[in-house]
């Protein structure tokens, strides 16, 4: 925070690598000796499942009929992507990531400017407004299960208009609603951690230059605090997109894929773990693995941010 | 430090097992637990012990648990209960290791009753040993039935139980939520118009089995259902009614009670709650409980009602596979299908136990007729090695009852369920 001049925007680079001194280069090359059994040990455990997946994904295989494994090329590819479950589970899916990141990003921001400006209490403060994202995400899905429960729940008698017997699971709806609330309560902490790291890196100087030229609360918030938090709003909305884009838990818990509830994942586990269907249920995998790429692609895209400068290199 | 050591080193040699007496993994769904450790226990013997693990209390996961294990290979899994839709799924994955010569003959004799022998063959092999079995018959207030001047005495169909049960302002309970014991209901009803899910004579090809239910038997089993949706006759939770949902109609504070199709446990069940609420008031009440066999859907046609139980199989993997097989006779020989027929109301699948003494003491006479008829002519579900997939096709295109037509919803799940065992569209 003490230095005056505030990094605007990126650094320009020179072009041209610096030519590296031997030191240098015999530290790049210790420090390629040194992450290799880590990163040996990263392709072992991932690459080998995911390229496995892509394999599989080929096959028409069924665990239970193990004989008739069929090579079949791109064909249930064709399958997951011609069938309207496939596209309704897809719309459902970005539906809840775009809702649940919306009410994140700003439930989270007002959290992180009280947990960056609180003057007493602080730790403690802090530490309460965390405590959700402590806790397991089934639990979380349990606890607001029974929330909402239409017998033992307390949701519907906290708001007016609903009657006691109100059943939130019923329809498609306020399932929706139910489980996107146990997501965002959950994750917000999450979201708010990020962003009190962004506020940190806005400089006190450039608010008080602001407030001396007569910019109100308002201005200072959109012209000064937004602008300089870009970076860590997208790595926030990037971790989270991504994360929700995945959502599984809550819908295992709450309501089972039932009324139409179901997401990508869901799909996925139910393809591969109740049916068996390994062939299908790899592609499904596979088509998550590419769909998760374009989402990290296009909000990178739409932030014009580059990673380097999220992580305060250069 | 020395007591983990300790704890440590019995555990290990509680999974070696290598060295001394094996111990045969016996993997149990949570019905009847209690006897099914009185027979863990007796049927341990110098050879080896029996030790029993628990599995989840829901069906589909008590299969997905299963199944991993066995996909793995896991030489821990000797013996399992298995519900017989599973048999076929996991037979035809050579996770079942088949019983043989003499022991095949003595775990399929004569006096094993036909339905739940049929559950436990797969490619001609005995792949699994009939424990207990379960059937569905009609229960119903005879009170009701007479005011109807229904004779439940002769074979009824099911539109003479809705019928009747209109005119008198009482009730037919049935499965029909979004699950398995839905799809044995339609099974039952298409079976009973002499018809078929899926071909029997090709179900045992998997992908290839040719689909029937688009054909004049499945046309009848949707004419009732739709029958019963449009009837006054339906439960107000038709769509999500279950086994537990209808139990409570029987005896109503108001009204004349029901017509039910459900499972063996409900004599027990009643007999259990004489006095309570959800129960009959009295023993008089209780007296007008009355049973008969599961309705016809078509008039004349005999009626194949459901089967469900469990069998024992052995694991393919295990490392003491003679022992294991050996176990599983004993668990479910006659004095074990006896004891859990008399502790925890699981029916035999031996007629010599349905006329044993300690039996006729436990349930009416006449009950038990009706349970050991309706085991021995009842209808399997589809032995397919696909069968959850077959299930839940089913399930999505037939519920809710309420939308099932007899011009529409055979065909469209004809066409939905062959797509899925061709593996072109999505569940």
């Amino acid at each position: 925070m003490s230095t005056a001049t505030a990094p605007k925007k990126a650094p320009k680079k020179s072009t041209g690598k610096p030519v590296a001194s031997d030191r240098a280069k015999a530290e790049s090359r210790l420090a390629l000796y040194l992450v290799a059994p880590a990163v040996a040990l990263m392709l072992l455990v991932t690459a080998f499942p995911m390229l496995r997946a892509l394999y599989l994904s080929l096959f028409s295989y069924s665990l239970t009929a193990p004989d008739d494994r069929e090579f079949v090329g791109l064909a249930n590819y064709g399958t997951a992507l011609t069938d309207r479950l496939f596209w309704i589970d897809t719309a459902n899916t970005v539906g809840i990531m775009i809702i649940t990141v919306a009410f994140e990003l700003v439930i989270g921001f007002v959290f992180a400017m009280v947990m960056h400006r609180l003057i007493f209490a602080r730790g403690l403060v802090r530490t309460s407004i965390l405590i959700p994202y402590g806790i397991i995400t089934v639990v979380s899905g349990f606890a607001w299960q029974f929330a909402f429960s239409n017998t033992n729940g307390f949701v519907n008698g906290w708001i007016p208009f609903l009657g006691d017997d109100f059943t939130w699971f019923a329809e498609y709806q306020t399932s929706m609603v139910a489980i996107m609330v146990s997501e965002i309560w959950k994750t917000t902490p999450f979201m708010a951690l990020l962003l009190l790291a962004g506020l940190a890196q806005v400089p006190e100087d450039m608010l008080e230059a602001a407030k001396v030229d007569g910019a109100t609360w308002w201005q200072r918030l959109w012209k000064v605090i937004l602008p300089n938090m870009r970076a860590a709003i997208m790595v926030a909305v990037l971790f989270r997109a991504l994360d929700a884009y995945r959502i599984f838990d809550n819908i295992f818990v709450m309501t089972a894929g039932a009324n139409n509830t179901e997401s990508i994942s869901f799909l996925t586990y139910r393809q591969v773990i109740e049916q068996f269907q390994l062939g299908i249920g790899s592609a499904l995998s596979v088509l998550l693995f590419l769909s998760v790429l374009v989402v990290a692609f296009v909000i990178v895209k739409v932030f014009r941010v580059n990673l380097a400068d999220a992580r305060q290199e250069g | 430090m020395v007591a983990s050591l300790a704890l440590g080193s019995s555990l290990l040699a509680a999974c070696g097992g290598s060295e001394g007496k094996p111990t045969l993994n016996w993997y149990i769904n949570p019905d009847g637990q209690d006897t099914l450790n009185q027979l863990a226990e007796d049927c341990s013997t110098d050879d080896y012990d029996i030790a029993i693990q628990l599995l989840p209390a829901s069906a589909t996961d008590q299969r997905t648990q299963l199944a991993r294990r066995l996909a793995a290979g896991d030489s821990s899994t000797d013996l399992m209960s298995l519900d017989p839709v599973f048999v076929p799924e996991f037979a035809n994955a050579e996770w079942l290791k088949p019983f043989e010569g003499d022991l095949a003959d003595e775990v399929l004799d004569d006096d094993v009753l036909k339905g739940a022998a049929e559950t436990v063959t797969w490619n001609d092999q005995v792949v699994a040993a009939p424990q207990w079995a379960n059937t569905q018959v009609v229960w119903f207030r005879k009170s009701l039935a007479e005011a109807a001047g229904l004779d439940m005495s002769q074979p009824v169909t099911w539109d003479q139980v809705i019928d009747a049960a209109s005119e008198e302002g009482g009730t037919v309970g049935v499965q029909a939520n979004r699950y398995e014991a839905y799809v044995v209901w339609i099974n039952s009803l298409i079976q009973g118009a002499g018809g078929n899910i899926l071909d029997p004579d090709t179900v045992e090809d998997g992908r290839d089995a040719k689909v029937t239910i688009d054909s004049a038997a499945g046309k009848d089993a949707a004419a009732v259902i739709q029958k019963l949706a449009d009837s006054p006759a339906a439960q107000p939770d038709l769509t999500t009614s279950n086994e537990g949902t209808s139990l409570g109609q029987m005896f109503p504070e108001n009204g004349p009670g029901e017509f039910m199709t459900n499972w063996t446990f409900v004599y027990k069940n009643y007999e259990g709650l004489i006095g309570k609420p959800g129960g009959p008031k009295d023993e008089q009440e209780f007296e007008d409980l009355g049973w008969a066999r599961y309705p016809q859907t078509v008039e004349g046609e005999e009626s194949r009602p459901p089967i469900g139980g469990i069998d024992i199989g052995v694991g393919a993997f295990s490392e003491h596979p003679d022992f294991a097989q050996e176990a599983a006779v004993c668990v479910t020989n006659a004095e074990a299908q006896s004891a859990l027929a008399v502790n925890e109301g699981l029916m035999p699948s031996r007629q010599s136990v349905y006329d044993s003494a300690e039996l006729k003491e436990a349930y009416p006479a006449d009950l038990l007729q009706l349970y050991s008829e309706s085991v021995d002519t009842g209808g399997p579900r589809p032995k397919s090695a696909f069968y959850s997939q077959v299930s839940s096709a089913i399930q999505s295109r037939w519920h809710s009852p309420r939308s099932v037509s007899p011009e529409s919803t055979p065909k469209q799940s004809a066409d939905f369920l062959t797509a899925i065992l061709r593996g072109e569209a999505l569940l």
